[in-house]
């Protein structure tokens, strides 16, 4: 017996496959357009993006579900794949001019940044552990191969190498906890797992447990969290720059947007025992990722333990729940983004061919060798910070407030303390752009002009500063997009 | 019922010797070849829990076709027989050691504990499948429950086999070029 399909079902997954096929047309072109400049396939790349977000779009609201309920496409999943859309737009926006400074021309790699991109928008969409897990799987493979992809550094291949065999391992474990929960449950849909478990005795069954810690300790590794997070450092620091945008901002939001729905849809009835582990990985993560990037000197590691903090931020509001606490988290990821990407276009933007500008030595003098760009870094970093009127504030107020008012005071005087920890590695940066003499080592050169980084910067401050002034903008859309999974539970 | 139970321990006790060989051999040849046996232990344990579709895939993939390259590279890289000196103890590596035996007496707790039990089977029970056959039922699901991973999957190795092209292939600076 053949399922009947019929149009929801493929309209349910139209974002996905338009990401996928158009994969497929990048390999295509970069085969029998040899000898055509690579920017071109990243412009069909940006394309491919839009029509992906606009598909998205039009879907919104609409809460298809299709494929026997194997995958839906509700406001909740539709938000995370606009970020993931977004993470990816700036990663081809800032590799254009990355590639062609570091002689690099292998198409592949935007068809890679393509599936990778379709890897997380299943992570989001799928209410089936199965489906999950590929597109985890689809995401995780692309990523080795993009971290590892220049292959006359020895330290992307190191990275490529330690990120390969460290997340084959978590990927044991969370196999490992899916099968647990398989067979304490009899299914791996997300609405058979909640049925199975509705009543409370079955919730204290070990092998829930069992399996929700194998789950725990699988995804803990993806999103980075603290005991887990020993990979981050060296695989940002081995990966190309552009890479190590990408990996800090979507495959983050990816996991979490995954963790999430499974905690939520799947495991709401052992809330009581989750939400305990979750807080404290919150505080240990927090805490590990702003007190190691204190001692930083290379900017892209710094960079590598914020993104552990902030997945602590982000945590936090796991932690809290409810749609205040879970749209918090879709906001902070869209914030992320923005500000994340910003810091590290400029860092492209100084570099020059075969020279990358990474270390905070580098910069020192650059707010007065180039004032507007200066200024642009002034306003990432403070957005990282948490400074009012940025988008980093608006996203850590609504995590606090929201945990506070759910009473959560220990976990929210922890995230504030770090907050504040924080903001002496990132006023760094500053104070070496403008107090610091230059030095020799320093940038002396101004940069040279590019128009797809001018305008991933462009588009990066206004959307910090946007999302810090008027949050509304995106907050209303997380908040109501969440609330197909809080409601009636 | 008793016979299966005596074949069950005899299977479950080989294949684990079998893969602690794998870890403690030094010459990666022995290595491969316990591996071999250890994913053929394991498809029997699999005849015996009545799914003989996973038995057979275990060993046509894992212990025919995976082995087989694995072994070829082994063979073709001409690896040495490792020299180093036995093991040398260090802190992370108790450490490691501890926190493993913890979770392994975690499991073993869980698994004896009276309160663990195995979910719904559904309609999947031995007799049916018996009537059916595994083979049937699970090209059934496939096609139809989960027909939309199953597809997905095809992305997957594909992306696998580029990635596996992209790390292998030489890259010389000066072939391709902006031109």
């Amino acid at each position: 017996m053949i399922p009947n399909l019929t149009t929801p079902d493929f309209l349910s997954i139209l974002p996905e496959t338009i990401v996928f096929v158009m994969g497929m047309v990048v390999l295509l072109f970069d085969l029998f357009g040899r000898g055509r400049p690579i920017r071109n396939l990243a412009y069909l790349t940006l394309l491919t993006l839009a029509a992906a977000a606009y598909a998205d779009w039009t879907l919104l609201g609409q809460g298809l579900s299709g494929f026997q309920g194997t995958i839906v496409a509700d406001n909740y999943s539709i938000a995370f794949e606009l970020v993931f859309l977004t993470v990816t737009a700036f990663t081809v926006l800032i590799s254009i001019r990355y590639l062609e400074d570091q002689e690099f021309w292998f198409g592949e790699y935007y068809a890679l940044l393509l599936f990778a991109t379709g890897g997380m928008m299943l992570m989001a969409s799928g209410r089936d552990l199965l489906l999950i897990f590929i597109g985890l799987e689809i995401l995780s493979i692309s990523s080795y191969v993009l971290v590892g992809m220049f292959q006359k550094d020895p330290k992307s291949n190191e990275a490529a190498l330690k990120y390969f065999l460290l997340g084959a391992f978590a990927t044991g474990f969370l196999l490992y906890g899916i099968v647990m929960l398989y067979g304490a449950t009899g299914s791996i849909h997300l609405d058979g797992i909640a049925k199975a478990l509705d009543g409370k005795s079955a919730a204290e069954n070990p092998y829930i447990l069992f399996g929700l810690g194998f789950l725990l300790v699988g995804f803990g590794f993806k999103i980075s969290l603290a005991p887990f997070h020993m990979w981050t450092p060296d695989v940002y620091e081995g990966a190309p720059t552009t890479i190590t945008a990408f990996l800090s901002a979507g495959p983050k939001a990816a996991g979490f947007a995954a963790l999430v729905r499974i905690l939520v849809e799947g495991l709401s009835a052992t809330q009581f025992h989750w939400v305990q582990v979750l807080w404290l990985l919150a505080a240990i993560t927090m805490t590990v990722g702003n007190v190691l990037a204190l001692q930083q000197d290379n900017i892209k590691r710094m960079l590598a333990y914020s993104s552990i903090a902030h997945a602590g931020y982000i945590l936090v509001a796991v932690v809290v729940g409810g749609a205040e606490g879970l749209g918090a988290i879709i906001f902070y990821a869209m914030a992320y983004t923005f500000m994340n990407f910003g810091v590290f276009a400029i860092l492209i933007l100084a570099s020059s061919k075969g020279r990358e500008r990474v270390t905070f030595d580098d910069y020192a003098g650059f707010g007065y060798l180039e004032p507007a760009l200066g200024l642009a870094m002034l306003v990432f970093m403070l957005s990282l910070a948490g400074i009012p009127l940025t988008a980093g504030f608006a996203g850590k107020f609504q995590i606090f407030k929201t945990a506070v008012e759910q009473g959560y005071i220990w976990l929210t005087v922890i995230g504030v303390l770090n907050s504040v920890v924080s903001i002496y590695y990132y006023l760094r940066m500053i104070v070496v752009m403008y107090m610091q003499q230059p030095t020799n080592h320093s940038i002396s050169q101004r940069a040279v002009p590019s128009v797809p980084l001018y305008a991933a910067i462009a588009m990066a401050i206004a959307g910090v500063m946007l999302l810090g002034i008027f949050p509304s903008l995106w907050m209303d859309l997380s908040l109501e997009s969440v609330s197909v999974m809080t409601a009636g539970r | 019922m008793e016979m299966q139970l005596i074949f069950f321990y005899v299977f479950a006790v080989l294949s684990v010797g079998g893969a602690l060989s794998v870890l403690l051999f030094r010459s990666p040849v022995y290595c491969a070849m316990a591996l071999v046996g250890t994913f053929g232990f394991l498809s029997a344990i699999f005849i015996l829990l009545n799914s003989e579709f996973v038995a057979a895939i275990q060993l046509l993939i894992y212990a025919g076709a995976i082995m087989v390259l694995f072994l070829f590279v082994i063979m073709l890289l001409n690896l040495r027989t490792d020299k180093s000196p036995g093991l040398t103890w260090s802190l992370p590596k108790l450490l490691g050691v501890a926190v493993s035996i913890g979770i392994l007496s975690q499991m073993i707790g869980v698994i004896n504990s009276p309160a663990a039990k195995i979910g719904p089977k559904d309609i999947f029970s031995p007799q049916y499948l018996d009537e059916k056959g595994s083979v049937k039922v699970i090209g059934e699901i496939l096609f139809t429950d989960y027909v939309l991973p199953f597809e997905i999957i095809s992305v997957l190795l594909m992306v696998a086999v580029i990635g596996a092209v992209i790390i292998a292939k030489r890259h010389d600076t000066d072939s391709g070029g902006e031109g």
